[in-house]
């Protein structure tokens, strides 16, 4: 079970995603200890599972979905000399798509987004999200103000999309459109207060 | 026109929030929060983030607890409706929490709309584990306010502090 980012699942392959997540997530984030890292509750959190262990700088929803990218706005503006990093599900992320909008007009640019988009609702049986029924999430954010943009939807474009991560003049917005299928197998901790206890001891080690 | 004895509370109110290290201060527009936000948008030593639904705010809440700062959200009681399931973050988490309330569907209420929220707003957060402070008198709003800070930020609690229509006024029925 170590992977099964191959896996079939029971969706139909939506043109223009194409990219394995189990390859394409790790590539794109790089070097995870450069960030504090929030995340969605479904996939995204196995994505970073897979990547970051289970680390003290990365608080994962199992719940409450909809607040992964406001979670990582109030993180920033809290500690600006650390590079936030938001992966979420485009499931997540259309729940409380607003939240792009606030994002824009604050700007932090110590904030970046990393939408696994497989254009599907994986935990609940695989049905069609809005992103395989034509909504594009990246002309959403550009709609909303966000300057740092791109889609990335071919290896080709990784490189351009790892380096918007890791900087820019202002927050950045990464869609990664992906296939339908398993994100990586990962068992998370579903204690939130003993994560929250921990990843602000951590952090506070940190204070500069 | 409000007059300055009528709106003197507000500003102690903000003066208060400030001293115990709120840095951010986010909101859905209200009437009966006008001078917070207004001084919030005057201070260059605070956040000032205008949000499209208040749930927004709760999970701003507890990014800014995990970055080690103070949030706090102010809305109306139509408002605490759309912060239901987020509310589930601050519990299960226990996020350090604070909300202003400005009530509509109250005291003296004209618009029949705003009954159905106004008076299940208590319920509802109670459902949720949110503790209500009610205030209707001006000279209660700095020393309840003091309190709910402390539960909040010191032991750790989920606090809404409840600003009754009587206290910021119903609009007059004509």
């Amino acid at each position: 079970m170590a992977n099964e980012t191959t896996s079939a699942s029971p969706a139909t392959t939506t043109p223009g995603f194409v990219l394995e997540r189990g390859e394409a997530v790790p590539e794109l984030i790089g070097r995870h200890q450069d960030f504090l890292i929030v995340t969605g509750l479904g996939g995204t959190a196995c994505d970073v599972g897979a990547v970051a262990g289970d680390g003290a700088h990365v608080f994962s929803l199992g719940g409450a979905m909809g607040a992964a990218c406001m979670i990582g706005l109030g993180l920033a503006l809290a500690r600006p000399d650390k590079r936030v990093l938001v992966v979420t599900g485009d499931g997540e992320l259309l729940m409380n798509v607003g939240a792009l909008a606030t994002i824009a007009i604050k700007d932090p640019a110590n904030l970046a987004i990393l939408c696994v988009d497989n254009g599907h609702y994986g935990e609940t049986g695989w049905q069609k999200s809005h992103t395989s029924l034509g909504v594009d999430l990246e002309k959403i954010a550009i709609g909303c103000g966000v300057r740092q943009t791109c889609t990335v939807a071919g290896t080709g474009d990784i490189a351009y999309g790892a380096r918007l991560l890791r900087g820019g003049n202002g927050t950045s917005f990464v869609v990664l459109r992906v296939k339908p299928t398993e994100p990586p197998a990962f068992k998370r901790n579903f204690d939130a207060s003993f994560c929250r206890d921990r990843f602000r001891a951590a952090l506070q080690q940190t204070q500069a | 026109m409000a007059t300055q004895h009528e709106t003197g509370w507000q500003h102690d109110l903000y003066d208060l929030l400030r001293r115990k290290g709120i840095t951010q201060i986010a909101y859905v527009p209200d009437a009966g929060h006008s001078i917070l936000i207004d001084r919030s948008l005057a201070d260059p030593d605070v956040h000032s983030i205008p949000l499209t639904t208040e749930e927004e705010g709760v999970a701003l809440a507890a990014g800014a607890d995990l970055g080690g700062a103070r949030a706090i959200l102010l809305m109306q009681s139509s408002g605490v409706g759309n912060c239901i399931n987020m509310l589930s973050l601050i519990k299960g988490a226990r996020v350090p929490f604070l909300t202003l309330v400005s009530m509509r569907g109250d005291f003296g209420e004209g618009n029949p709309w705003q009954f159905a929220m106004g008076q299940a707003t208590e319920a509802v957060l109670a459902a949720m584990g949110v503790i209500c402070l009610r205030i209707e008198r001006r000279e209660d709003v700095i020393p309840v306010t003091s309190a709910a800070l402390t539960m909040a930020f010191k032991s750790g609690q989920a606090i809404a502090v409840l600003l009754s229509q009587r206290l910021i006024g119903a609009k007059p029925f004509d």
